[in-house]
């Protein structure tokens, strides 16, 4: 058991009124190490106690601005940088669109880092311990009485002047604080075996509630709605239009922005004659149609275009693409082939533009190239 | 008993030299406007506009802050209550800085031309609204009911500092309450009449909420510019203390905000839709020179304000208090000349003797109207019941 120390004298008074006035006595009298308690905030005392302004406000402002220049660079990365996509004509980087993000950013990180701030910085939170807890002098203040503490490592402390001081600003219930050191200064464990038991609780409910939601919730009846509606499903034919088309085809005569129509349909030869290829053969668009060439072509045509497919007799095989034939093709012939078919191959205009298409036909012209290789291309 | 206590006051004559000062101004104002009628009698139309709707913001917002004291119950807004009362005294010009417009708003309204109207689908459309009988209608009317609560709220009010009678702020009480809707409908349209109508293909719900946010601000700013001033040269009560210039300094940044609000709501809806017969009005200000004014307004009437109202010092020191409620003052007026003078000059702003002759007489009316109106009167009300708790008001 070890001894009682003495914390503080603390007095009780019954106005506001009458506080403050004892605050500013205790100021006359040069106090340094007292404070004040009452139930509610009391207009005026800040100045009556000399208390120094706040410095919470620079921390609100800091991380506020912060807060504002971390939305902006989120927006700016987001929608300039890592996903560009073109929404309502706008340029990518578009200031007014963030601004409403930038306000709300700042006021959020503003308010929960004041809050947090506060909690932890200015309160010491974690730290409950303290001489005037559980003394009756608290339970009175925190209800309707006002009282002041004047501590004993004060330095004008002196058991008799104080009482006195007290007295002379008719404080009533003049009492002694005592603590027990031992008790200040105990050391609460973080993981005792409750709060562990709190944390297992509190995560099985947590994760849970999660797996339930994602998993049993979405697929009950309001949810489901969303994947009932009537689409067109791939592989089958549409419940909207009675033809069976999940859209309409364009309006007659009418031309998507961006395309050309193409005009040698049905005219392979002309198209060889004609169609000029406007691509060179550089490493960028040589790229572009290995890319091209093997998502869309080589599932028949083979990765080298030798006609061996990957459909395994599911399918007719096509010819070689190293047949003298298509060697001695014109590039706008091969062109044509993409962009209208021929045989049992399908148009393939849909799938690819109209550079792409250059570029697989330059891809087509390197792999034949490559497997009609003469001596001197070694060198 | 007329009252528990008794508030010491004793009215000092304010300096003659200010009065002549602003005699000085109005006079040479009025000269250059007389020319300027004269010479270019468009552009001293939209002028007039500008003027016009100044006065209004700081005669009926100063009306509506005394209303909302009254209605409110506030106490901290007593002592200088019968400052805004003076302002809101303003409204008795408001005829005046209208006349010369009535001569001349074929000038300004083009939608008043009949065969303007003929020929314009939209203008047809708008025509039951945008006509002259009905536009005269709403202007007298709207001046008319202004006045009529101006009249009796500040009666009431001067009645009291005599009779010390508490039912007199009862009354008031009712009159206000019956007044913050009226200001609220009659604010709006007087917007959309005096300045939106003046482009009246252009239309934006939220307008009448932009010019009520930069009238209170106005209102706020001379109020709290004409307390700060009379208190530190003691003509008020006790005077007003660092709680009082700090509420008045909260208020002001707060409007500040709420107009920056207000102004980018407006922009970002028309900038986001993107629709030509909403976007031409931001483009006019947009283009040529008036980029660099469009730009000037964000920082004059928010960004400078704002980080000068920001920390809490600035709210309570009464000489930086001045300044910016003087600044916030001089950006309302820049705002009403960026809402008007486009709709006059696109590319280009005009900037000369004109303009400098109006800024005078809004001087000039802004000091001889407040010598004129305080006259002999109380610059406190002294029988206000709540007067004592507005002195002794703390935060």
């Amino acid at each position: 058991m070890s001894e009682k120390i003495l914390y503080s004298y603390t007095g009780i008074f019954n106005s506001p009124d009458e506080i403050i006035h004892a605050a500013e006595k205790a100021v006359e009298k040069g106090y340094k190490k007292y404070d004040v308690h009452t139930p509610y905030p009391l207009h005026g005392m800040n100045s009556v106690m000399n208390l120094p302004p706040s410095k919470l406000g620079y921390i609100a402002l800091i991380v506020g601005l912060s807060g504002a220049l971390a939305a902006l660079l989120t927006m700016f990365w987001i929608s300039a940088i890592d996903y560009p996509i073109v929404i309502g004509g706008k340029p990518l980087f578009s200031f007014p669109a963030y601004v409403p993000i930038m306000f709300e950013v700042t006021v959020l990180s503003a308010s929960i880092a004041t809050v947090l701030a506060m909690l932890f910085f200015f309160f010491k939170l974690p730290n409950n311990a303290h001489p005037l807890n559980g003394t009756e002098y608290m339970q009175k203040v925190a209800s309707d009485k006002y009282g002041i503490s004047i501590q004993c490592d004060e330095k004008l402390f002196e058991e008799k002047s104080v009482i006195e001081f007290l007295k002379s600003v008719h404080a009533k219930d003049i009492t002694p604080i005592y603590y027990d050191n031992e008790e200040i200064n105990y050391k609460h464990k973080i993981f005792e075996p409750k709060f562990i038991l709190f944390l297992v609780i509190a995560g099985l409910i947590s994760s849970s509630v999660t797996y339930f939601t994602l998993n049993k919730l979405m697929f009950m009846p309001p949810f489901t709605w969303m994947m009932d509606q009537s689409r067109l499903d791939v592989q089958s034919s549409s419940v909207i239009f009675s033809d069976g088309y999940g859209m309409r085809n364009p309006v007659e005569g009418s031309i998507a922005r961006g395309s050309l129509p193409y005009q040698f349909q049905g005219q392979p030869e002309l198209a060889g004659e004609k169609l000029i290829n406007p691509l060179p053969s550089t490493k960028n668009v040589l790229e572009l149609g290995l890319k091209k060439f093997d998502i869309y072509c080589s599932p028949c045509h083979g990765f080298y275009g030798e006609g061996n497919s990957r459909l395994q007799g599911h399918f007719p095989n096509p010819p070689s693409l190293h047949s003298d034939k298509v060697r001695n093709w014109p590039d706008g012939r091969i062109f044509h082939v993409i962009t209208d078919g021929q045989n049992i191959m399908s148009s393939h205009a849909s799938q690819l533009n109209v550079d792409e298409r250059w570029a697989v036909v330059n891809y087509v012209r390197v792999l034949q190239r490559a497997f009609n290789a003469k001596e001197s291309d070694l060198q | 008993m007329s009252s528990l206590y008794q508030i010491e006051y004793e009215r000092k004559e304010l300096p003659k030299k200010y009065f002549q000062i602003g005699l000085l101004f109005l006079c040479l104002g009025i000269i250059g406007i007389a020319a300027g009628y004269f010479f270019d009698s468009h552009r001293t139309a939209f002028n007039n506009i500008i003027l016009l709707t100044f006065f209004i913001s700081i005669s009926v917002a100063s009306l509506f802050l005394v209303a909302i004291e009254y209605v409110a119950g506030a106490v901290w807004s007593t002592p200088f209550r019968r400052i805004s009362e003076f302002y809101s005294g303003f409204v008795l010009f408001l005829p005046v800085l209208l006349i010369p417009l009535l001569f001349n708003l074929g000038n300004v309204f083009h939608w008043m031309h009949p065969e303007v109207v003929e020929a314009d689908k939209i203008l047809k459309g708008k025509a039951p609204y945008l006509n002259v009988d009905f536009f005269m209608i709403r202007v007298s009317a709207f001046i008319l009911l202004w006045f009529v609560f101006y009249f009796f709220i500040y009666k009431n009010s001067k009645k009291q500092d005599v009779t010390h009678d508490q039912y007199l702020t009862t009354k008031n009480i009712r009159l206000s309450a019956v007044f913050i809707p009226i200001f609220a409908i009659t604010i709006s349209f007087t917007s959309f009449d005096w300045l939106m109508s003046l482009e009246p293909h252009w239309f934006s719900t939220i307008f009448g909420v932009y010019y009520f946010s930069g009238s209170i601000l106005a209102a706020l700013a001379i109020v709290t510019f004409t307390a700060v001033w009379l208190n530190e040269n003691g003509y008020l009560v006790n005077g007003l203390k660092k709680d009082h210039y700090y509420s008045l300094g909260a208020l002001m940044f707060a409007f500040t905000n709420f107009w920056a609000y207000i102004a980018f709501s407006q922009f970002l809806l028309i900038w986001y839709a993107n629709l030509p017969e909403e976007t031409f009005w931001f483009l006019d200000r947009w283009e040529g020179n008036w980029i660099f004014i469009t730009i000037g307004l964000m920082f004059i009437r928010f960004i400078i304000p704002y980080f000068g109202l920001l920390s809490q010092p600035s709210k309570m020191d009464p000489k930086r208090l001045k300044v910016i409620s003087l600044w916030i003052l001089i950006a309302h007026f820049y705002d009403l000349y960026w809402l008007a003078m486009p709709n006059l000059n696109k590319k280009e702003f005009l900037f000369s003797w004109i303009e400098i002759s109006f800024i005078l007489v809004t001087i000039g009316l802004l000091i001889v109207g407040f010598f004129k109106l305080s006259g002999k009167n109380n610059l406190v009300a002294i029988g206000d019941p709540k007067l004592k708790r507005g002195i002794d008001f703390r935060l």
